[in-house]
């Protein structure tokens, strides 16, 4: 299968058939499966999916942060190299240089015990050549970057000296201290008031245009998706349903679960509708069912839906799905009976 | 000027902790079994001389005089005369503690020298041979009593292959270290295991940590990861334990000088127990208080040194 989800130039970042696969004691469980996208220079692509349903491991599957005994297979195609097949030496100077990456606590992600300058050096001394007094320079200016007042004299503060919100800026400093041209962002702003929320997407989307970066966000919240990405590619049950960009899908799903999504979120100011919830629970992992995965909770669901998987397969340029009865479901509408 | 402060609130703590330890020190010499005057005279004693050793040691006072007295004379650094052995106990512990801290510092040594990058080679190959190697062999040394390790060590390396002296102390500092390293060596294993075994554990932990999955996304060499990031995290609770073991190798150290027959402080003190000489029990008590209370202080420096959250 080669999904390329093509829209014109080359793309920035390129994935085919990535998969990660935990060996357990009740058997293999493939949490990613056959995963393939494209991220285009200077593209957010939105990743979204429930918990559970794969999207965290792909992008840690992306930079090989899979913890033992979790394994990659597949490729991730950047700048002309595979980051699956790489050296240990040469994706140390991916990470972190190239393609940076931000997690969804940043109370847990930053180093407890290290001062947040030097969370921030450390990494310009890992893909710089600046001394050691330009480091210190450099490392206010990015503290002042995301928004920290006073960044100079916030230096040698800890991380549990700063609120949640500058705490997430600070992580983002730290990632992007040595220009990287693509960010990695898994779930961001899901442990953040949502306030905080609107401040770090807004600050995410001045840096990607100030750097010039691709952006790959990892979310399970439509609203954000919205608001931020160019381009979404919607998983379940560790596979890509369907893909496509974020007006048309958010206009005219074509995947079941797609549209059960967008049914379930609230939207201000439209006429007054049901809200409707996707019956019954996501798969686990290790036991998923055969055909679609999403057959079991489908009101759309045939013979063919329980007997063969879809492939994702373009049904318009730029436009993926994984359904065999995509045109009905996107016939379907997104409007919900009162 | 957190960590400053810190220390400084930490130096305070430690007034009630001696106070406290001076009252527990005087009252407990008190209830021991037996008085000096019959351990001096033998249990033929007449009565007048029983009578006549009590003033002379100022045993015929009140209690609460006889406290008094204590906390005037540890104030001028006076802590008696030994009843046996009639010199000043104050020139007895010089005499002898350097021997035990000597003995016991090189057993804290030897004790992290060998725990932790042993632990390090357990944590990072968990499961696996090495691993499993290591925690047992480390179990062997754990379940086994401080004087049979001692015996052992003494026959093997001491008495058989002459690698060692099979005990006293030497004359010089080289050879004191060449004297005292089987002994200390015992000593240590018991609190290598122990220190091995948490911070393999800490290791662990933290390993999977999220900020040390981004301290990979920013590229960082794996020997940094391992250092910094994870080892420093880890030790935080080992540096406490190892903190709390010091008092235990003290005590660990009085079998250990016995089994050696090292001229220690450990040695002196159940000599003086034996022969209930107070001044000389009181005053090595107190010593080793204060230094155990010294260490807990040491090792809250450190861990607040270690973790900056400590010290708020």
């Amino acid at each position: 299968m080669s999904a390329a989800l093509d829209t014109g130039s080359a793309p920035a970042l390129s994935v085919r058939d990535l998969s990660t696969t935990f060996q357990t004691p009740r058997g293999p469980v493939t949490a990613v499966d056959a995963v393939s996208f494209d991220v285009m220079p200077g593209e957010v692509l939105g990743l979204v999916g429930e918990s559970g349903s794969g999207k965290s491991v792909t992008l840690r599957s992306l930079m090989r942060l899979v913890h033992a005994p979790g394994t990659v297979s597949g490729a991730v195609s950047w700048k002309g190299r595979d980051l699956v097949a790489m050296s240990a030496p040469e994706l140390r100077k991916v990470r972190g240089g190239e393609i940076a990456m931000i997690f969804q606590e940043p109370t847990s992600a930053l180093n407890p015990v290290l001062t947040v300058g030097l969370q921030i050096e450390e990494n310009l001394k890992a893909h710089t050549s600046l001394d050691r007094s330009a480091r210190r320079k450099r490392a206010i200016e990015l503290l002042d970057l995301v928004g920290i007042p006073a960044a100079a004299s916030r230096l040698d503060d800890y991380p549990h000296q700063f609120s949640g919100g500058m705490r997430q800026r600070v992580m983002i400093a730290i990632a992007l201290a040595s220009d990287p041209k693509l960010l990695l962002a898994d779930e961001p702003t899901t442990a953040l008031d949502v306030t905080i929320q609107d401040q770090i997407l807004k600050l995410i989307l001045d840096l990607r245009d100030r750097f010039a970066m691709s952006v790959v966000l990892v979310t399970h919240d439509l609203g954000v998706v919205a608001a931020t990405c160019d381009r979404m590619a919607v998983m379940y049950a560790g596979r890509i349903v369907e893909s496509g960009p974020v007006v048309d899908l958010f206009r005219e799903p074509h995947h079941a679960y797609t549209r059960g999504l967008l049914g379930s979120v609230p939207r201000g100011g439209a006429e007054r509708t049901q809200l409707l919830s996707i019956e019954g629970t996501p798969p686990s992992l290790a036991a998923i069912p055969p055909g679609c995965a999403f057959n079991p909770r489908c009101s759309f669901a045939t013979e063919v839906c329980r007997r063969d998987r879809p492939a994702l397969a373009a049904y318009a340029p730029g436009r993926f799905v994984a359904c065999h009865h995509h045109t009905e479901v996107a016939a379907a509408g997104t409007a919900v009976a009162a | 000027m957190a960590f400053l402060s810190f220390i400084f609130r930490r130096l305070l703590q430690l007034i009630p902790t001696l106070a406290f330890i001076l009252v527990v020190i005087f009252v407990l010499v008190r209830m021991l079994p037996g008085d000096p005057a019959s351990a001096i005279l033998g249990d033929r004693a007449r009565d007048a001389d029983v009578t006549r050793i009590n003033a002379e040691l100022g045993l015929d006072q009140p209690i609460p005089v006889q406290f008094g007295i204590f906390l005037k004379n540890i104030a001028t650094g006076d802590l008696g005369n030994s009843i046996h052995l009639k010199v000043s106990v104050a020139s007895l512990i010089a005499d002898r503690l350097p021997v035990t801290l000597m003995l016991t510092a090189m057993a804290a040594l030897i004790a992290l020298v060998l725990a932790v990058p042993l632990a390090f080679v357990a944590a990072t190959r968990q499961g696996r041979v090495a691993d499993n190697s290591i925690r047992g062999a480390f179990q062997v040394g754990l379940s086994m009593p401080v004087f049979y390790v001692g015996l052992i060590l003494l026959t093997v390396f001491g008495a058989q292959l002459r690698w060692f002296p099979v005990g006293g102390f030497g004359s010089s500092f080289v050879d004191h270290l060449y004297h005292l390293f089987l002994p200390a060596l015992t000593l240590a294993l018991s609190l290598a295991a122990i220190l091995m075994r948490n911070l393999r554990a800490a290791i662990i932990g933290v390993v999977d940590a999220e900020y040390v999955d981004f301290a990979r996304a920013k590229g960082l060499r794996s020997r940094l990861i391992m250092t910094r990031h994870v080892l420093r995290n880890a030790l935080i609770s080992t540096v406490t334990l190892f903190g709390l073991q010091v008092g235990t190798l003290l005590g660990g150290a009085v079998i250990t000088e016995t089994v050696f027959a090292i001229p220690g402080a450990g040695r002196l003190m159940i000599d003086s127990i034996y022969g209930r000489d107070y001044p000389v029990v009181q005053g090595l008590a107190l010593a080793l208080a204060v230094i155990v209370s010294l260490t807990f202080l040491l090792t809250d420096i450190v861990q607040a040194w270690l973790d900056p959250r400590v010290a708020r």
